[in-house]
């Protein structure tokens, strides 16, 4: 099956921002993505060994503030939700299937090191930062929180200021 | 009104709202293209700005539906989360989320969508995410000091600019359009080609950037909810021409004294006054709180009759007014002011000397009432106040 042509970007930030503003309407918050995985994490943590949760204030904190564990928490089904949208969006569109996208001019697995590298710096960033590009960008904008925007504006600021220096992985 | 959550959708039930939000946050993002490393990245090398022209009229529609929701008097935008300000954090930490989109392709939203249509990159690029979260935790001790720095609380960008609400949506919705206006320049430059508009996408662009600036005229030129309420309440004609149902020091006395489980006595002056006296069992609603959604319950409820007082005659008016507006309750006035109230009914009441016998009578009426009522009170020492509804705080972030 031949996939698809992308949505038109305008309509589906269109679409993208009535989602937002409809969950913000009805449970006074916005998107978000990286918190999810932390709490899926650090509750893992906690399973598999429990004594460190216990000698680590970090951890300690966040068991005893979320007590639910990942199943009450909010952002942990919303990004199932995430899975289910996006792997519906790609059947309907032919997208799926497992395959491994990469720059021309580097290996398979330059890309998937360089895909942990860049996954496990936006997740110790998100952490820092209080929020990835859903939570604290998109959201923060929707409702003009000074921190969301200054977020934003590092995020994309630093990305185009290092972009030069790992074209090598993109582009021919 | 919103957010319905946790008043009109509990908590747990929200985690299903989670799920349906996140359907469609998802199916949009993957259809968007946020699901292939070559449209991501396009927008740090020029030749496609689908990230920004997303993202930004996601940002954009919801950020005007926001006021207009708000505008209307369906959503308080005093409950909603707003992201606190830790400014070296946030630098600092976007920094680092910046490197690390430039060379891992994605960002956490995008990188689950496309692991989720079977993208093995995307799947490595979660397992990292993984791995930063938990250096994080670990490490936290190093990072403590700047992620707990410079905290300035949920700060608005408008306030700290120093501008309107309403001229910030303004501006950077036309920062939008000329973002928009100007990528497309840039995208022709680098491919190498002219993207030819067919005349039917250009009407259609046009009706966006049309209804993306009607919707702000329309919040701009006309009075919100409340603003129309508090015309109306503030128009001296209306509140002539209302009739108000009135009761007399007497019979509010004696309601009090026998029917207090039916009614509702609400004083509307300043706290300060309410505390120096009150009307037994009175509870305390500033006029410029009737507003707080804590008190809804009480002029939407229809069992039982509420009666304002106040010192002067138009606050009490007013207030009755403003419950008549937006509830169903039955309201009344006092007559009387609460001076004269607190006069009537004094601890000592003076035994008229050679009095009627009628006189005697509403002496001897007024001793019983004032009695009761005080030993009312001394009953209801802790219910007599409302009970302080929970402090509703909702937690967001990513």
């Amino acid at each position: 099956m031949k996939s698809k042509l992308y949505m038109n970007p305008y309509l589906a930030g269109f679409l993208m921002g009535l989602v937002l503003l409809g969950t913000i309407y009805v449970t006074g918050r916005g998107l978000g993505a990286s918190g999810a995985v932390k709490s899926v994490t650090l509750s893992a943590i906690e399973k598999i060994a429990p004594e460190h949760t216990n000698n680590t204030p970090y951890l300690k904190d966040y068991t005893e503030s979320h007590p639910g564990g990942p199943l009450k928490d909010w952002l942990v089904f919303e990004v199932i939700g995430v899975i289910i949208g996006a792997f519906i969006s790609g059947v309907l569109s032919g997208r799926v299937g497992l395959k491994l996208e990469r720059g021309p001019n580097i290996t398979n697995f330059t890309r998937i090191v360089a895909a942990i590298i860049g996954g496990l710096l936006f997740g110790l960033g998100s952490q820092l930062g209080r929020g990835c590009t859903s939570g604290s960008a998109l959201s923060g904008m929707a409702v003009m929180s000074f921190g969301g925007i200054i977020t934003m504006l590092a995020i994309f600021g630093s990305a185009y200021l290092f972009a030069y220096f790992f074209r090598k992985l993109w582009l021919k | 009104m919103g957010p319905l959550v946790p008043f009109i959708i509990s908590n747990e039930f929200s985690l299903i709202i989670a799920l349906l939000a996140g359907i469609g946050f998802g199916f949009v993002l993957e259809q968007a293209g946020f699901s292939s490393t070559k449209k991501l990245v396009g927008l740090f090398y020029g030749y496609d700005f689908t990230v920004l022209k997303v993202f930004f009229t996601a940002g954009v529609t919801a950020m005007v539906g926001i006021l207009l929701f708000n505008h209307w008097g369906i959503l308080d935008l005093t409950l909603i989360y707003i992201n606190p300000t830790f400014l070296y954090s946030a630098l600092a930490g976007g920094a680092i989320m910046g490197l690390g989109f430039i060379i891992g392709g994605f960002c956490p939203g995008t990188s689950i969508c496309a692991a989720a249509i079977g993208k093995f990159d995307a799947m490595a690029f979660v397992g990292g995410s993984v791995l930063g979260i938990i250096i994080f935790a670990e490490a936290y001790p190093v990072f403590e000091n700047i992620y707990s720095a410079e905290n300035w609380g949920p700060v608005l960008i408008y306030e700290k600019l120093g501008i309107s609400r309403l001229l910030f949506a303004v501006l950077l919705t036309v920062l939008a359009f000329i973002a928009f206006y100007f990528t497309h320049l840039i995208e022709n430059k680098v491919n190498n080609y002219k993207a030819q508009f067919s005349r039917r996408k250009l009407i259609t662009y046009g009706i966006g950037i049309g209804l993306a600036f009607f919707v702000l005229a329309v919040i701009v030129a006309t009075p919100s909810k409340d603003e129309m309420i508090q015309n109306r309440i503030a128009n001296a004609k209306r509140q002539q021409k209302c009739v108000f149902k009135e009761i007399s020091a007497d019979q509010l006395a004696f309601e009090i004294a026998n029917h207090h489980y039916n009614i509702n006595v609400i004083d509307v002056r300043p706290k300060e006054e309410f505390n120096s006296y009150h009307i037994p069992m009175a509870i305390n609603i500033p006029f410029e709180e009737l507003n707080d959604r804590k008190w809804k319950g009480i002029f939407n409820q229809k069992l039982k009759t509420n009666y304002f007082y106040a010192d002067t005659d138009t606050l009490a008016k007013k207030s009755c007014l403003w419950a008549k507006y937006i509830g169903k309750s039955d309201n009344f006035i006092l007559k009387e002011t609460s001076k004269d109230f607190k006069q009537l009914f004094s601890d000592q009441i003076i035994e008229p000397q050679n009095a009627s016998k009628t006189e005697m009578n509403i002496y001897h009426y007024r001793v019983k009432l004032q009695q009761e009522m005080n030993a009312l009170v001394e009953v209801f020492k802790n219910l007599s106040q409302p009970v302080k509804p929970k402090e509703v705080k909702i937690k967001g972030g990513c």
